[in-house]
């Protein structure tokens, strides 16, 4: 009940502008030329997806943000968990790949247009960039500062190098990676905005720039607000698959 | 040297104790670190089957380390510990740990951290010896709680059982108690002495709580600082329970006492003294 309260408290501010904003147009106070009310705006999204396309250009950008994540946290995991294993590796690779790191990502895309086109290889590409170094950092952070102390446990109970990894090391490195993993799928929303927008000819993005070619910005606004949808939508996906997980470490927070 | 070494040659009244050899043997254990302070020197020390042994001195003697080496997780410089005529060189399945931090795993519940060395045994084993476990340290209702949910003194007996329910043959014990408050460590006292009372097995235990010391052991042998080494030994006897505010008692606590006080002093001044003398000393 309390929560409900909460949400609803939540809801007030974009409500009250929205229906402001609604009135304001009505009254003829403002044109709403470049800003169509919620109305327009709602009407716009029901076209999109009664014809179908809405849902053609959202499963065409999680396509692109699925492959980008998938080879993104798989190379970063990979990358993380050898990198804070091996010594020698970490001293060969991890300077390198921390310069790399300061590399705006976007700064990649001319580059990636040059080598591979812009085709999806390019978008794939990239926003598998912008998932990598979360996850890489992430996971090679969380293996660095496993609890030595809880290492020892396992070397009195005579644990395996396996079994040390399985029972003790992995368990440990769970929450950070996962937090890894959570930020590099919204980088990956991040990106695929900016992967569509260097040209596609569907996908969210491609909506963005078609409302902005064709002076559509109710177009433009129905495809922020799918963004928005999606973004959160995988999000909530991966927290509900994750959550057993790390059930040991939520049920503080589930409880406040 | 060869006068302290005679030190802890068991006396005649802990022979009588038990016809058993010794359990644990450390000879002549020495640890240097790399940058070549010398931590530990000379120790020797043996302990019998079912024997309850505290070590006691000042922070800085070598109490943990020399419970490391026994433990086989670290390297002794010279020297060895045996157990059972094993000789230690990594972690043996016969010595248990407790550590000062109870160091449960925090993504385990309660049973599964009391039963994390029961790998090797069929689940239906397992859950039967970790619920045993369980009701005889009282924690049976807590059996599917987090370790974080848990206060302090619940930890560390959750670490007590995880240690006890594999059956050592030897258990050491690193300050396990320090963390608590008295009434806890007192409650911790009793449950301790009730699991040791079933199999018996060999107790090494480090403290700085000599009341502790002396309510728990058969003998309480007093370490000096740098480098550690073995001092003076005193034995308690094997009589139990304890009464803690029994004139015995206190006799003994202020008996370790006053070898604590002499092994904290300079080499020099290291001579047992009589009571006129150290007046003169103070």
């Amino acid at each position: 009940m309390r929560q409900g309260g909460r949400v609803g408290l939540g809801l007030v501010l974009p409500l009250a502008l929205a229906i402001g904003w609604e009135i304001a147009i009505d009254t003829g106070l403002v044109s709403g030329r470049l800003l169509p009310p919620p109305s327009r705006i709602g009407a716009t999204l029901l076209d999109l997806a009664a014809s179908g396309d809405l849902l053609m250009h959202v499963q065409a950008t999680l396509i692109r943000v699925g492959l980008g994540f998938l080879w993104g946290a798989a190379v970063g995991i990979l990358a993380g968990g050898l990198v804070a294993t091996l010594p020698t590796l970490r001293w060969l690779l991890d300077p390198s790949l921390q310069a790399l790191r300061a590399v705006p990502s976007l700064a990649w895309v001319p580059l990636f247009i040059l080598w591979f086109g812009i085709l999806e290889t390019p978008k794939v590409l990239l926003i598998a960039v912008g998932v990598f170094f979360p996850v890489y950092v992430g996971v090679s952070g969380a293996i660095a500062s496993v609890d030595r102390k809880l290492i020892e446990v396992g070397r009195i109970f005579r644990l395996s190098r396996f079994g040390l990894a399985k029972r003790i090391l992995l368990p440990a490195v769970l929450p950070a990676t996962l937090v890894g993993l959570r930020t590099g799928l919204g980088l990956g929303f991040l990106f695929v905005v900016a992967a569509e927008l260097m040209g596609a000819s569907e996908g969210l993005g491609y909506l963005l720039v078609d409302g902005q070619q064709f002076g559509k910005p109710d177009q433009i606004v129905a495809a922020i607000i799918a963004f928005a949808a999606a973004g959160k939508l995988a999000d909530l996906v991966l927290m509900t698959l994750t959550r057993p997980l790390t059930r040991w470490q939520d049920t503080e927070r589930e409880s406040l | 040297m060869t006068g302290e070494t005679l030190h802890h040659a068991p006396g005649p009244s802990l022979r009588s104790l038990t016809q058993e050899i010794p359990v644990l043997i450390v000879d002549d254990l020495s640890k240097t670190y790399a940058d070549g302070t010398q931590a530990l020197a000379g120790i020797n020390l043996s302990v019998h089957p079912g024997e309850i042994v505290a070590l006691v001195g000042g922070s800085g003697c070598g109490k943990t380390t020399l419970l490391r080496l026994i433990a086989g997780l670290d390297q002794a410089s010279g020297g060895c510990v045996q157990v059972d005529g094993e000789t230690i060189r990594e972690p043996h399945p016969d010595v248990g740990v407790v550590f000062q931090e109870a160091r449960l795993l925090p993504w385990l519940d309660v049973a599964d951290n009391v039963g994390f060395g029961l790998a090797g045994l069929t689940g239906f084993e397992r859950r039967g010896r970790v619920v045993g476990a369980l009701e005889r340290i009282g924690l049976s209702e807590h059996a599917d709680r987090w370790p974080r949910e848990l206060s302090g003194g619940q930890q560390q007996r959750v670490a007590i059982a995880r240690a006890f329910v594999t059956n050592p043959r030897v258990l050491l014990l690193d300050e396990p108690f320090s963390a608590l408050d008295a009434f806890t460590r007192r409650d911790l006292h009793d449950q301790l002495l009730n699991l040791w009372g079933e199999a018996k097995p060999t107790i090494l235990l480090v403290t700085h709580d000599v009341g502790e010391a002396v309510t728990l052991a058969d003998r309480v042998v007093v370490m000096r600082p740098r480098p550690g080494r073995l001092d003076e030994t005193i034995v308690i006897g094997p009589a139990r329970p304890r009464d803690p505010v029994a004139a015995h008692h206190e006799n003994a606590v202020r008996r370790v006492m006053a070898a604590l006080d002499r092994s904290l002093r300079p080499a020099a001044a290291h001579q047992p003294l009589a009571p006129e003398d150290r007046a003169t000393w103070w």
